[in-house]
């Protein structure tokens, strides 16, 4: 029996950057979907993603229909002066009846722990919780009914780390891996203007050129620094600062001085998560398509549910799906990554 | 707003310093710069803290001798044993003034006064209040702050008694990471680093492949390539009630740095002749002002002079 194999059936929370999405997800079998609102106070602020508070309302009456959780991102960081945006996505997330809100500033928590008493706390990965004591301090101060841990601990690491907090584990599993700490990358506001923390923007698209020269190679810029060049018929990705090629004195030629662009697939790892004692298992790409939803959400579905069957779990269709086809466990497996 | 007198102060040196040149500098600074409170502490990187304990209490007497406040700054990002060892270690010092960079580090000063770093996010009010009531006295803002969000951010510090300190000097930190950057660009693990980060000073320039200087490596921090530059801005954060001015510690002449700094909050003399002072000390990069006006970082508008 899985019991006795000492698992922990999780819960399966799943990206939904539109309606169509959220469905998909959802019908794929999600235990829960998270999203955000179409403004600064979630931390996927990009054009033609997110939820109007119509959208959020009707998506909560599907979602719930079919026995699936809503979780509400409101995950920035809200200069002064503005507070009042966030403090309305938290009260439309309380009236609304999400299942939970995802925040990282601790004004929005505390905001959040003293007007909806009632209303439950996730950490966000923004808040680089990343220790026993940082955790406690958030479920102490905000009463956090679970943390989203930052993608930089092994699963050794969370492990111990479950045995030390007196809530629940959220772990990525798949997806995009920021190479930064997040809630602590100021490196696009550095470059354009916009803040990942303030405005919810990572590598704004507005802003990344791309330039192809008579030989048909593309550089790929981010305002005016050239964040990388790939060669005639190299797959180009998506180029976030932490993932571009630089140069420096210790290396020939352009490097990756941070990360490869590579995504996170812990499928292999899945039985090991679960073993360590993480309630929910998260799939980053609320940018993503539906169809993309759709895929990963119903093979990371079949796998927790033959893991928890005693059976084998099947991923090969996930790497076509990851980003530049090329994978990792990052930090996940050991501790030599860093 | 201008209820307090302005301060100076020196943040700690987020470099691998050579251990005897990290000691002169600080006997320097206790000797010949007009700073009041020096921050001493490793931020960046657990492994070197022991390189510097030998030194630490010297250092720390020296600068108390000298009528500085000395503040000890806790590690960035806490994750591994020996990470939390250190935080515990500093945080367990009942009567130290300890600068909290963490949440860990928070929740081990709670109840007592104490700062809190750059590193916390402290954006808004909220957050501020949030911190004041676990007993945090002193906020260096983070540097991305815009001018517009630490105006409006004074009037509830000022009303819960909580001071605030913008950084005005030196080179930015933008981006932490689990991962040492400086061991990976020679092919090491942050285990296997051999130290390899004590070879700048400054940090590891890092330029695109247009050969265009862009980034700094500090282990497993990433810093702008430009140093911060508030000469010109510093009036104005007098005025909205900002009474500490961090100077990040770099290889060039801090001495003349603090000085010059202190001589335009004395009104000693003007922005014009602090900027040409500036120029002339060749750090070796441009500098910029763009987050204060709420720009791309890297930009610079030049100071006007008043």
């Amino acid at each position: 029996m899985s019991e006795a194999q000492g698992y922990q059936k999780p819960e399966l929370v799943c990206p939904a950057g539109t309606p169509a999405a959220l469905r998909a997800a959802v019908d794929a079998g999600a235990d829960a979907v998270y999203c955000g609102l179409q403004n600064a106070t979630n931390a996927r602020n990009f054009p033609g993603l997110n939820f109007t508070p119509a959208e959020l309302d009707q998506s909560l009456a599907y979602a719930h229909a079919r026995n699936a959780k809503v979780l509400l991102a409101v995950n920035t960081f809200p200069p002064a002066g503005k507070f009042e945006m966030w403090g309305e996505a938290i009260d439309r997330a309380a009236k609304l009846g999400v299942d939970a809100v995802i925040v990282a500033d601790m004004g929005v928590a505390d905001y959040a722990a003293r007007t909806h008493p009632n209303l439950r706390l996730h950490l966000s990965v923004q808040a680089g919780a990343s220790s026993p004591e940082a955790i406690r301090y958030y479920c102490e101060e905000f009463g956090i009914k679970r943390v989203v841990l930052p993608r930089m601990l092994t699963v050794a690491e969370i492990a111990e780390l479950h045995r030390q907090i007196p809530c629940e584990i959220e772990a990525f599993v798949f997806g995009n891996i920021g190479m930064m700490a997040e809630g602590r990358c100021s490196l696009t506001n550095y470059v354009t203007g916009l803040s990942t923390n303030m405005d919810g923007i990572c590598s704004p698209a507005a802003d990344v050129h791309y330039e192809e020269d008579a030989e048909r190679n593309l550089t790929t810029r981010l305002g005016e620094y050239v964040i990388d060049r790939f060669a005639c018929g190299e797959s180009a990705g998506y180029t976030t600062i932490c993932k571009g090629r630089y140069l420096c004195g210790a290396q020939t030629g352009g490097y990756y001085a941070f990360e490869e662009p590579v995504s996170l697939n812990l499928s292999a790892l899945l039985p090991d998560l679960m073993r360590a004692g993480v309630t929910a298992l998260k799939i980053e790409g609320r940018q993503r398509s539906r169809a993309y939803v759709k895929s990963v959400v119903s093979a990371f579905r079949k796998a927790v549910d033959d893991i928890m069957a005693g059976r084998d779990a099947a991923f090969a269709s996930l790497l076509a799906l990851t980003e530049g086809r090329r994978e990792t466990e990052g930090a996940f497996p050991s501790k030599r990554w860093r | 707003m201008q209820s307090q007198t302005s301060e100076i102060t020196l943040g700690p040196v987020l470099f691998n310093w050579n251990p005897e040149n990290w000691r002169d500098f600080y006997f320097r600074i206790a000797d010949e710069a007009p700073v009041e409170t020096v921050y001493l502490g490793e931020v960046i990187c657990f492994k070197r803290a022991p390189l510097f304990e030998p030194q630490f209490e010297a250092v720390a007497s020296r600068l108390k001798a000298a009528g500085k406040t000395v503040v000890f700054s806790t590690l960035a990002e806490v994750m591994s044993k020996h990470e939390r060892r250190l935080v515990e270690s500093i945080c367990a010092e009942p009567t130290a003034l300890v600068e909290a960079n963490d949440g860990s580090a928070l929740l081990q000063l709670r109840g007592r006064p104490h700062h809190a770093g750059p590193y916390i996010n402290v954006y808004n009010e909220r957050t501020l209040a949030v911190l004041a009531r676990g007993g945090t006295c002193n906020i260096c803002l983070p540097p991305e702050m815009p001018a517009a969000a630490i105006g409006a951010l004074c009037p509830e510090a000022a009303k819960l008694g909580v001071t605030l300190e913008v950084q005005v000097f030196g080179r930015l930190p933008l981006a932490l990471s689990a991962r040492c950057y400086h061991a990976r660009a020679h092919g090491r693990t942050k285990d296997s680093c051999q130290f390899i980060c004590e070879n700048d000073p400054d940090g590891m320039p890092l330029r695109t492949l247009e050969d265009k200087p862009f980034l700094t490596v500090n282990g497993v921090q990433t810093m702008s390539h430009d140093y911060l530059n508030l000469i010109g801005e510093l009036a104005d954060l007098q005025a909205m009630g900002v009474s500490r001015f961090r100077l990040s510690p770099h290889s060039c002449d801090m001495v003349e740095v603090a000085t010059i700094f202190r001589a335009v909050l004395d009104r000693g003399i003007d922005t014009a002749e602090a900027a040409a002072r500036l120029d002339a000390l060749k750090v070796g990069a441009p500098f910029s002002n763009g987050f204060y006006y709420g720009k791309a970082g890297h930009s610079w508008d030049r100071p006007r002079p008043h």
